[in-house]
């Protein structure tokens, strides 16, 4: 078995994850390289659920009895863990919602409907870039098309680099909001924050981070990144699916107006107007994922005490061995970064002209799971003139074993389709 | 192997050889997309008084949605529109039919090329791949000839 310094140690991980011991068409055991859409969840999160339903399970912050307090325990113990996981200032920072996509809708709407100073309004400018999931763009687009304001991209480079040439025209003093990915959910990417921020900074813009691939794989911490607010999914990292975050600055929660509207929000009620309660729950109306809260405070949990420093290492080395080993297969070109720098352990790639649809069926029958499309990211595929990629991404139980496999697959493809 | 039930020789042929493949004259044209995958078609259609006189097409795609283009030229240029739904009507229900379907020697007269199709409907992901070219016939054709055919085919 090939040893890569860094690796965890992937055998014993793997006894957590019930999953990867599935077996598919006809004997062959799983290969998951399918991370960058959905993780597999350890027993600890599967049990921490199921013992939830089973001992604690009431509606939060209403009642008095012993669960709903339990409930309401675990709940708000689960925000605790989730501030903790990303160093943020106060818990009352960590907003609760059901996925990035509902986060990153959240801070867009919370600036349409704003006041000075920080509404969004024809006058002034959004920026986003060519590298994002669509959940980093439509919003925009949206509010954009709303309110009457332009919408500026920065493009990527030829390497799948951010193309920060002309920084300084794209954000100006119209900007009110610049949103990007800290790591591309196709390519791979890490973005220079500090630079975006730095200039963001300088023309008062807010700065909003898509984490979606950063926080399962690397320590995050919202204070060092400086940004305005942070989203991510739980999915994505070993947690259940259905429950999001956004992390916001304090002062700017306390500002800005709620967005959707409805009971736990709320600080009194009248018919002719209502309060709102204190941020987080001013900004998570209805009954909130609670199970699913509980969930990722599990995940959390599993996550910290393997470390996260040891999870990016390990899929440092996992990256490393992968770009090396793909780019001996014939007719393969990967898009973006080539090499292990700047990249997390997401690759996409095409293979001669083999249509990726036809790639992942071929794996699919050897047990081998990739993603294969476009990846919610169609203006990368754009930029890059292809119609879609085959996408292979790892996490902290995947293996050299598992790229070994992958090698393997795409040379039977090559054969099957050559 | 159970992939060889999708990836039979003939639509291997078709994907590597298509049959009618180009732009050209038409009376209407569509472009029809696979939003989940990105595959793409864009298709013409001409018609001589009922008859179809060609189907011409462009497009990106896999193997499964490339030939199925193909064997739709091949199946529908020439053919009266009646004769065309028809054709077009046992192929989509050929692919709806989740791998039930075994095509027998009426259903082969009828599709001749395109029962080779019949293991992909077994792959609900693979479907829409199949159906994109005659999905887009379907409506270029309605274009063509404005609703009469549209009712005709619905």
């Amino acid at each position: 078995m090939t040893q890569l310094p860094g690796l965890l140690d992937t055998e014993a991980i793997r006894k957590d994850f019930p999953l990867l011991d599935r077996v598919v068409h006809d004997g062959k055991k799983i290969v998951y390289l399918d991370n960058a859409a959905t993780s597999q969840k350890p027993r600890q999160v599967l049990d921490a659920l199921n013992a939830y339903y089973e001992q604690s399970n009431a509606n939060v912050h209403r009642g008095v009895h012993v669960l709903a307090e339990e409930a309401t325990a675990l709940y708000e113990g689960a925000r605790d863990k989730v501030a903790a996981f990303i160093n943020a200032p106060s818990r009352d920072e960590v907003i609760f919602t059901k996925n990035a996509s509902e986060s990153l809708n959240l801070v867009a709407n919370m600036l349409g409907w704003a006041d000075e100073p920080y509404r969004v309004d024809a006058e002034t400018e959004i920026v986003i870039t060519e590298m994002e999931h669509h959940s980093n763009i439509v919003p925009w687009q949206l509010l954009s098309q709303r309110t009457g304001a332009k919408l500026k991209w920065f493009g990527i480079t030829d390497d799948g680099r951010l193309d920060l040439s002309n920084i300084d025209e794209i954000i100006t003093e119209k900007t009110k909001i610049v949103s990007f990915t800290l790591v591309s959910n196709i390519m791979g990417t890490i973005n220079p924050v500090d630079t975006i921020i730095r200039r963001a900074q300088e023309v008062g813009a807010l700065v909003c981070i898509d984490a979606s691939q950063a926080a399962p794989h690397m320590a995050l911490d919202v204070q060092a990144l400086q940004a305005d607010f942070v989203a991510f999914t739980g999915h994505k990292m070993a947690g259940p699916t259905g429950i999001g975050v956004l992390w916001g600055r304090q002062e700017l929660l306390e500002d800005l107006p709620p967005f959707l509207g409805g009971g736990e929000m709320i600080e009194t009620v009248s018919m002719s107007s209502s309060t709102y309660a204190p941020a987080p729950h001013k900004f998570e109306a209805g009954t909130p994922p609670i199970a699913q809260a509980v969930g990722l405070g599990a995940a959390v949990d599993y996550l910290t005490a393997i470390g996260m420093d040891k999870i990016a290492a390990h899929e440092h080395a996992i990256t490393e061995y992968a770009v090396k080993r793909l780019s001996e297969v014939e007719g393969l070109r990967i898009i973006g970064p080539t090499t292990a720098e700047d990249r997390g352990a997401t690759i996409s790639f095409v293979l001669g002209d083999i249509h990726p649809h036809d790639v992942g069926q071929v794996l699919d029958e050897l047990g081998i799971a990739v993603r294969v499309g476009h990846h919610c990211a169609r203006p990368v595929c754009l930029r890059y003139g292809i119609p879609a990629t085959t996408r292979a991404s790892f996490y902290l139980y995947s293996t050299p074993a598992e790229v070994d496999a992958l090698v393997e697959g795409l040379e039977h493809v090559r054969n099957f389709f050559g | 192997m159970k992939l060889d039930s999708m990836y039979q020789e003939v639509i291997l042929d078709h994907y590597k050889h298509p049959h009618g493949r180009g732009l050209r004259d038409g009376d209407a044209e569509v472009h029809h997309v696979n939003p989940t995958c990105g595959d793409e078609i864009t298709l013409r259609v001409k018609y001589d008084g009922a008859t179809i006189a060609d189907v011409s097409y462009e497009g990106q795609g896999c193997s499964i949605s490339q030939a199925s283009a193909s064997v739709l030229n091949d199946l529908l240029v020439g053919k009266e529109l009646t004769e065309a739904q028809k054709i077009q009507a046992t192929f989509l229900e050929l692919m709806q039919s989740k791998g039930q379907i075994e095509p027998d020697d009426a259903m082969e007269e009828v599709l001749e090329d395109a029962v080779a199709f019949a293991g992909v409907s077994k792959y609900p992901a693979r479907v829409k791949c199949a159906l994109l070219s005659w999905m887009a016939w379907k409506d270029a054709t309605a274009q063509a000839l404005g609703d009469g055919a549209e009712r005709k085919t619905a």
